[in-house]
């Protein structure tokens, strides 16, 4: 730790080290607490004692609820991360972002076009964006993110929509963006434009569908429903099987 | 990203890894016969926790008294209901509504917009999670949807692929109309915008799954169900459904003459308060219970998958079933800690990689089925022949270099991207080194029986007036074994169901509803009976991971959390 720093809050407490394993301590909104090496963020949190409500979710980096940030000693660096996807480390100072503060505009897709003047309509902000690139550093999912926005500018719905698909809503970037860009319901309707008008629809969906509305399948479906558990099975044992 | 780049495995692991690269090339090539259907079964009945005896008991209360099921689904069903029918006010109905939906996963969604598509007015029908709009199973479903809908398919063959997978256990309405249905939802979806993969001409790309004899997987890359829940939740917010989160339901509301049910008393986990809701429908979709770690086991479920809705609809006589069966993944992470019990998909073994043993030895043919390759590496770990994690878990390695030794380099990065993803974040590179693998508690194979319009049954195969479920909560679409793919398709299918039953009950009720307590007064008698110590509460709503040591001190000077 460098000496400009001020020295650590709190002292290290004499009972309460784990048995042999080795602990680290981590400040949660400046408080240490000491815990385990080797856990997650959002388990240390709850060796350390959080019974957390917010900031918690899938647990598996797809649901964007346990979004944090973080400086670890001697960086100037002010660090993003899903909590339950990365280690807790010794030293570190977090605190968390289980919210983005903003609304979702209602619309009706129907009554949308798939090109920029729809987005920005709803979205004017979009178009402020200073081309910082603070959101992509942002991202705990490693994208393009100011790719994206930039895509939507062109009027490339297609590049927007694809660049965007992984994104989970975490909301860091909305956080970090001076432009006060909502991402996250930005990228949705970008995606649901472009899957809705852009992508071909599936003609043998339609075609299945109608064969079902005709009745095609019921006969074949009311026999097998009928069948003895015998009869059953060997049709299920000898049906055959297409390959991957 | 921002975030700080991991080192990987610790020196030692690092140092068990040797092993597994030592006996590498005396692996290639060797064959591990599959197993006899006998050899097949002894091993499933001494390790696979379905057949353990100590992992069962009969439940001894309500309507299923004498079924045998998990322990801890058995305790939480002989639990003392979270709140004390005295504690709440039923004559201050804080929401009086048409529809209450319980629960915020993709079968809650569905349910709303199909409610709405139905005549419902919007304002008229509530949903109430426990953590967000969408924290829910439904977002962590990778693999795809099924649906028959290619011309070398037809929905019967859905139908017998279902009920086969079933162990022939399904209810067979309840597959008819899965599979029926089934082409529908994918139009419904993708007029909504769902960005399914496909062909330039628009023809889905759909891949194969365990247990189907077609191809009919359909996915949005390997992002499936968050793709879906989000595009559906975007259109539930866009038609004005109210949603209440953070306010999970912990009792249903019932006609004290009649044993209707009239709506449900919510929580608020923020502010510690109860509402009571009055309402003309219920619908039940608050998923699985991956989260009470039925034996001991890892999950890969969502932190609220607690089982509450099965725990809430036995109180009002609801007949369960199938809760005597579990689907274990045999491939669940066990290192990184991080990720640890999150899914490693099949297709790694259908493409070659190998199960290998603490002593570099491969154990079982990994094309086995689950429940088999499962109960394989259960063994090696009791028996020794596992490796011991630092957090202190255990596992067996899955040899994934090995895929490219024997398939050519590059086949992982393009075949499997998003596990390669998965563990470079955390300084593993799959190209280069094994990853340690057990068993995970995937789903929840049975659970509240339904009829095909989703009416929630009691024993006798009645209704309960005003109780509809769907979706993970619920038991016989799937019999004792779920297949992947059916379950995205399951909540979407069932869940409209529900959204059109409701909007159809609805309409033909007129007046408000009587509730109260008096069936969770005349259980509570019953739990005095048996003797069920009082600390003994459900629905438990989250799992409790706080460190032992915290707990040992903790004190309730003040009811102020931090967060
Ligand atoms: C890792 C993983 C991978 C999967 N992969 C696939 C796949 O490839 N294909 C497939 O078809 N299926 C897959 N599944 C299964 C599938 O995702 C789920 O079974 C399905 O999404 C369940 O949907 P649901 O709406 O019934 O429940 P959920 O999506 O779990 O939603 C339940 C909701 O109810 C809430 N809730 C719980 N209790 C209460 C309460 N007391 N009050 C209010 N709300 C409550 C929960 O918080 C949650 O929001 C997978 C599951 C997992 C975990
Ligand atoms: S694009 Fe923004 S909201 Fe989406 S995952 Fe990245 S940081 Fe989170
Ligand atoms: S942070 Fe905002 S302003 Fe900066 S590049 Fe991203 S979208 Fe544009």
């Amino acid at each position: 730790m460098s000496s400009k720093e001020s020295p650590e809050t709190g002292p290290r407490p004499v009972s309460g080290k784990e048995e042999g394993g080795k602990t680290i301590r981590i400040y949660v909104m400046g408080r240490a607490y000491e815990v385990p090496e080797g856990l997650t963020i959002l388990k240390a949190l709850e060796y350390a004692g959080f019974r957390l409500t917010r900031g918690v979710g899938c647990r598996g980096g797809f649901c964007g609820a346990c979004a944090v940030m973080y400086r670890m000693p001697g960086e100037y660096k002010l660090r993003t991360a899903l909590a339950c996807q990365t280690l807790a480390r010794d030293g570190m100072h977090l605190v968390f972002i289980p919210y983005a503060p903003m609304k979702k505009p209602r619309y009706d897709i129907e009554k949308l076009r798939p090109d920029a003047g729809s987005v920005i309509a709803i979205f004017p902000e979009v178009t402020r964006c200073l081309a910082c690139n603070a959101c992509t550093k942002a991202c705990p999912q490693g994208l393009q993110v100011m790719d994206a926005i930039q895509a939507i500018i062109r009027g490339d719905i297609a590049a927007a929509a694809n660049l965007a698909f992984d994104c989970i809503g975490c909301g860091l970037c909305s956080i970090r963006c001076p432009a006060e860009i909502r991402h996250v319901y930005v990228f949705q309707l970008v995606r649901r434009l472009y899957g809705k008008y852009m992508l071909p629809k599936a003609k043998h969906v339609e075609e299945r569908i109608k064969e079902i509305e005709a009745g095609k399948y019921d006969e074949e479906m009311e026999k097998l429903m009928k069948l003895s558990l015998e009869e059953l099975k060997r049709l299920y044992m000898s049906r055959d099987i297409e390959k991957a | 990203m921002m975030g700080l780049v991991y080192e990987g495995y610790p020196p030692e692991m690092r140092e068990k890894i040797r092993v597994v690269e030592e006996t590498r090339e005396e692996r290639l090539g060797q064959q591990i016969p599959k197993l006899s259907l006998e050899e097949r079964e002894k091993l499933v009945r001494k390790w696979h926790p379905d057949y353990r005896e100590d992992t069962k008991r009969p439940v001894r209360i309500g309507p299923n008294k004498g079924q045998v099921i998990y322990r801890e689904v058995a305790d939480l069903l002989e639990s003392w209901p979270a709140v004390k029918p005295g504690d709440v006010d039923l004559d201050n109905i804080d929401y009086d509504v048409d529809i209450l939906i319980i629960g915020g996963g993709g079968a809650a969604a569905s349910a709303a917009l199909w409610a709405v598509y139905s005549g419902v007015s919007p304002e008229n029908i509530l949903i109430a999670t426990k953590l967000r709009f969408g924290d829910a199973n439904t977002v962590k479903a990778q693999g795809g949807i099924q649906a028959a809908d290619r011309p070398n398919d037809s929905p019967v063959r859905h139908y017998l692929d279902t009920i086969g997978g079933g162990h022939f256990a399904n209810k067979p309405e309840l597959v008819r109309a899965l599979v029926m249905d089934a082409p529908f939802i994918i139009r419904w979806l993708e007029d909504l915008g769902v960005m399914f993969d496909k062909t330039g001409e628009g023809e889905m790309i759909e891949y194969t799954g365990g247990g189907a004899s077609r191809r009919r997987l359909h996915a949005a890359k390997d992002y499936t169900g968050l793709e879906i829940m989000r595009v559906i939740r975007d259109e539930v917010w866009n038609k004005g459904v109210n949603v209440l989160e953070f306010s999970p339901a912990v009792e249903l509301l019932t006609d004290p003459d009649t044993g209707a049910v009239s709506g449900a008393v919510l929580w608020n986990m923020e502010v510690k308060a109860y509402y009571v809701v009055r309402a003309k429908v219920t619908i039940l979709a608050t998923g699985g219970f991956g989260r009470l770690h039925l034996a001991g086991f890892p999950t890969t479920n969502h932190y609220g998958a607690t089982a509450d809705g099965i725990v809430m609809a036995y109180r009002v006589g609801a007949n369960l079933r199938d809760l005597d069966s579990a689907q274990f993944h045999p491939t669940g992470v066990a290192w990184p800690e991080a990720i640890r019990g999150e899914l490693i998909t099949e297709k790694c073994r259908s493409l070659g990689a190998q199960l290998v043993n603490a002593n570099g030895e491969r154990f079982i043919n990994e094309l086995e089925p689950r429940d088999v390759v499962a109960s394989a590496i259960i063994r090696e770990c009791a028996e020794g022949r596992g490796i011991i994690t630092p957090t202190g878990a255990c596992g067996v390695w899955l040899d994934l270099p090995m895929i490219d030794r024997v398939r050519g380099e590059g086949t992982i990065r393009r075949n499997l991207p998003a596990m390669y993803r998965q563990f470079i974040r955390h300084g593993i590179d799959i190209t280069r080194e094994p990853v340690l693998t057990y068993p995970t508690l995937h789903y929840q194979n049975g659970g509240i029986e339904i009829d095909p319009w989703t009416h929630v049954l009691r024993p006798d195969g009645t209704p309960i007036p005003g109780l509809l479920a769907a979706g993970e909560v619920t038991g016989g679409v799937h019999g004792k074994n779920r297949l992947m793919g059916n379950s995205l398709l399951d909540i979407t299918v069932f869940g409209r169901r529900a959204g059109i039953t409701a909007a159809k009950l609805v309409k033909e009720m007129s007046g408000k509803p009587r509730i109260s307590l008096k069936h969770v007064e005349r259980y509570m008698e019953e739990l005095k009976r048996l003797g069920v110590p009082e600390n003994r509460r459900a629905p438990v709503l989250l799992p409790d991971y706080r460190g032992e040591r915290v707990l040992l001190r903790k004190l309730d000077l003040i009811d102020l959390a931090p967060i």
